[in-house]
């Protein structure tokens, strides 16, 4: 979908992905609930942007708050964020860990319909309530229900697991492993940079070393270990979405904001398998839409963010983009091309396996991260941004491959 | 022998106290695990709870249900495959609370002793009182037709005795566990001559299944465990008491409790160790080890005086250190006790005093946490010996002759015939006693 009318996201807001790896994080002690997180998040943006007043609506997206936290309607949270948004209309979106860019796919059609000038959008999950062999019933929700007492304890890194499997035949074992160490690697070396990331203090020495411990089929999956799989996290991101008028009702200069130039949004039948366990093909033909309708092909791309829940499914990842012919993804990952100082520097504040996974607030953590590295304002983390490749790229999926938003990103002029 | 044929019936005496409990659980994993076979399909499979305090056994059972669940929770991956068949249970947390109910109704708990009269397996963990455990056996060996095991838990009463006194005709070993026994991964294993060999060959499977790591110990009184922690005890405390020409008790207590933690970089100083197991406990171990000691003594009388000042350690139902010869917080030494005034004096008061007294502790010398986390931990500790040898500290001296006589004791075991090889010895150390180095070695004595 192209946008028939300028759209911007202004002033940015990360938590902190808190779980295990942060230094403060104690699972024995009680933590902030899903409030504290939509609060923080929501008053951060309200704070660069002007305050309340500004703001027509707000869009909340958030996976399964109704089982971690036993708490639904979390629309009608916006006001306690700020009083000035009571009575605003306020929703709240779901797509699984899409569902971060499913609320900015509804604050986007919210401006572009006119509905709205100013969308606060906020992705919130709070996933430390309860143990992971636990979250894993949770987040199973993301697949089919009926095929769930087929799928194993860890649903989710099972079926990743899978496709680890499939992918190893086609590109080889070894190779793809140290592809899947050195995508750890580098998400972990990038969280380092990012003092809100949830591996900011890791202090691991050798990570490709930690990245290729074997897996053990016996208590977790076949052929993926914990270093492959995203963090369980609680947090929250928040972002503005505005048209021209909205971004000098906030007086908020384009040199402070990215423009939306391309938007890819898929969905696909969550009761078939995929075809191919070795693609990605949602995500190929959400990300085809979006640089398609941005008028850009991958090598104008600056930077991606994109949706590594596993290391396997960072590497299909940049294939379905279209950096790597199939097959070739774990060469391109081995050759340094996503790294930080690569051709394409990919999660460049550690993506989901270093920054966290707060599903539902991914989606919006993603636009946030390329908002920080298209201004400047990215602190330690910044790369370089060359002046003719201006264009960022976030690919966030829900689900295995079932629902995906792909959006481009540009310096806005 | 068929194994799960055996494990149809257990009874686990005292199974309300910290040992039993421990038995328990680990029986009902275990019985668990093979009830799921699918060749013991159809097999009933029953495991009696028995200890004298019926509130104790509801509390019992509270502690057994949530360890099973944390079990469950580490297990999900093979529960899910071993209930598959289960269209009704989905969900991990359906897979859970299902096994968890199975183990537990396995269990039934009881106050009396005719529960274990149709048992095949029992498991005994009373208080360690020779008379006691007779009675028990015999009780139980005369009213079931079975003819039952006995594995007794006993960490110090002689097994052939036992066998004698209750007319068992060799239907018993010695299965000792380690505090809190499913935690330790020891288990020392003591046959007698009149076991039989399917009895024996069960024990081990037993062990092995159970997770453990075995180590034999011949029938004498104390075994490999207490031979050693009992001997090593006494020096502490007749260290202490040497002391006392230089300092006052309570001082000299403190010294060697330090010397034996940090200086032997051992989990724990002496003096916190016999109050871990309490003061009633270690006094009551030598006592029964005592009448079979052919030359030497296993007697304490400070440990006499203390516990009838009423000082006695031991743990807390939740585990933490209930105060003993030293005063606990948070699991943490800040005073000790003194027999002569009858009250607990501050560490803060004298500790650098004594602190200096002993010297700085040379640079190669290791916390036990770390040095236990270390591969090349017996080198290690190897190279602090080496300083202590070279330093002219009271610490550094302490600590050198304190190792040498726990080398010796372990020596003396194996030429008392209690236990086979060093390695043996060394084994029970490191993994009963979570040593960081092996007791029995080269480097202390060079």
């Amino acid at each position: 979908m192209k946008p028939h009318r300028k759209i911007y996201m202004i002033a940015g807001y990360n938590t902190v992905s808190m779980g295990t790896g942060r230094k403060e994080f104690n699972p024995k002690k009680e933590r902030p609930g899903i409030e504290h997180y939509l609060k923080e998040a929501g008053q951060g943006t309200l704070m660069q942007m002007g305050g309340a007043s500004h703001v027509d609506e707000g869009v909340v997206g958030n996976f399964m708050s109704a089982r971690f936290n036993k708490q639904a309607h979390l629309g009608a949270f916006l006001g306690m964020i700020d009083p000035g948004l009571r009575l605003k209309p306020a929703i709240s979106v779901e797509g699984a860990c899409a569902s971060g860019g499913l609320a900015l796919v509804t604050g986007i059609k919210s401006v572009l319909s006119g509905s709205a000038e100013v969308v606060l959008t906020i992705g919130v999950e709070v996933q430390n309530t309860v143990k992971a062999i636990y979250g894993a019933d949770i987040l199973a929700g993301a697949g089919w229900f009926q095929r769930r007492k087929e799928g194993q304890a860890y649903f989710f890194p099972g079926q990743f697991s899978d496709r680890a499997g499939a992918y190893f035949e086609k590109a080889g074992r070894d190779k793809s492993r140290k592809a899947f160490a050195r995508w750890y690697k580098n998400a972990i070396e990038n969280a380092r940079l990012c003092p809100t990331a949830q591996e900011f203090d890791n202090n691991v020495e050798d990570l490709e070393k930690q990245g290729l411990t074997e897996p053990n089929p016996g208590s977790f999956t076949e052929h993926l270990n914990v270093f492959d799989c995203s963090k369980v996290s609680d947090g929250a991101s928040s972002i503005a979405i505005v048209s021209e008028e909205g971004l000098k009702r906030c007086s908020i200069s384009k040199v402070e904001a990215v423009e939306v130039v391309g938007i890819g949004h898929a969905a696909d039948d969550l009761t078939a398998l995929p075809d191919d366990l070795t693609r990605l093909s949602t995500v190929a033909f959400a990300v085809k839409q979006a640089l398609d309708s941005a008028g850009i092909s991958p090598n104008d791309l600056a930077t991606i963010e994109t949706h590594d829940c596993f290391t396997i499914a960072g590497i299909l990842g940049v294939e379905a983009i279209g950096l790597a012919p199939e097959g070739k993804g774990a060469d391109f990952v081995l050759e340094g091309h996503t790294a930080r100082d690569g051709k394409i520097p990919i999660n460049t504040t550690g993506g989901l396996i270093g920054w966290g996974h707060p599903t539902g607030a991914t989606g919006v953590h993603q636009a946030v991260t390329i908002w920080e590295q298209l201004t400047g304002k990215a602190g330690a983390s910044q790369i370089n941004i060359p002046n003719d490749r201006p264009y960022g790229l976030t690919v966030n999926m829900g689900g295995d491959d079932r629902t995906v938003v792909a959006i481009v990103f540009k310096k806005a002029e | 022998m068929n194994y799960s044929e055996k494990l149809n019936r257990i009874s686990v005496l005292g199974a309300a106290g910290k040992m039993g409990s421990g038995i328990l659980l680990l029986s009902a994993l275990e019985v668990a695990d093979q009830m799921m076979k699918p060749e013991n399909k159809g097999q009933n499979f029953v495991l009696n709870a028995i200890d004298v305090s019926s509130a104790a056994l509801s509390d019992l059972m509270v502690y057994i249900k949530e360890q099973v669940l944390k079990v469950a929770e580490k297990r999900t991956v093979q529960l899910r495959r071993l209930y598959a068949h289960r269209t009704d249970l989905i969900e991990n947390r359906d897979v859970i609370d299902a096994w968890v109910a199975d183990v537990m109704s396995l269990i039934r708990p009881g106050t009396r002793i005719e529960a274990a009269y149709d048992s095949t397996l029992i498991f005994e963990a009373v208080s360690e009182n020779a008379e006691l455990k007779t009675n028990l056996f015999r009780q139980i060996n005369q009213n079931n037709p079975n003819q039952p095991w006995f594995f007794t838990n006993t960490s110090s009463v002689p097994i052939g005795g036992l066998n004698e006194s209750a007319r068992l005709d060799g239907r018993i070993l010695g299965f000792h566990f380690y505090n809190p026994p499913a935690v330790q991964k020891l288990v020392e294993l003591i046959a007698i001559p009149e076991n039989s060999a399917d009895m024996n060959e069960f024990a081990l499977l037993l062990a092995k299944n159970m997770r453990k790591v075995v180590v034999p110990s011949n029938d004498i009184a104390g075994f490999i465990g207490n031979g050693h922690f009992m001997r090593d005890a006494l020096y502490g405390i007749n260290e202490a008491l040497r002391l006392k020409n230089e300092m006052p008790l309570h001082e000299a207590i403190y010294c060697i409790n330090r010397v034996s933690q940090d200086f032997l970089m051992r989990p724990m100083g002496i003096f916190q160790l016999i109050d871990y197991v309490g003061v009633d406990v270690v006094r009551f171990i030598m006592k029964v080890m005592d009448p079979y000691m052919t030359d030497e003594t296993l007697h304490s009388t400070m440990l006499d005086d203390l516990f009838t000042k009423g000082v006695k350690g031991g743990q807390f139902a939740n585990g933490s250190q209930k105060d003993g010869i030293l005063k606990y917080e948070k699991g943490r030494p800040v005073a000790v006790y003194s027999l002569e005034k009858g009250e607990y004096i501050d560490f803060s008061g004298f500790a650098e005093k004594a602190d200096e007294w002993l010297g700085e502790l040379p640079a190669a010398t290791i916390s036990w946490k770390n040095l236990v986390k270390s591969p090349e931990r017996e080198q290690l500790a190897a190279k602090a010996f080496e300083d202590y040898r070279k330093s002219e500290t009271k610490g550094a001296t302490l600590a050198l002759a304190y190792a040498q006589r726990s080398r010796q004791i372990g020596l003396k075991l194996v030429s008392d015939g209690v236990a086979r090889s060093n390695k043996d010895v060394n084994t029970v150390m490191l993994t009963g006693f979570f040593h960081a180095w092996s007791p029995v070695n080269e480097f202390v004595v060079k």
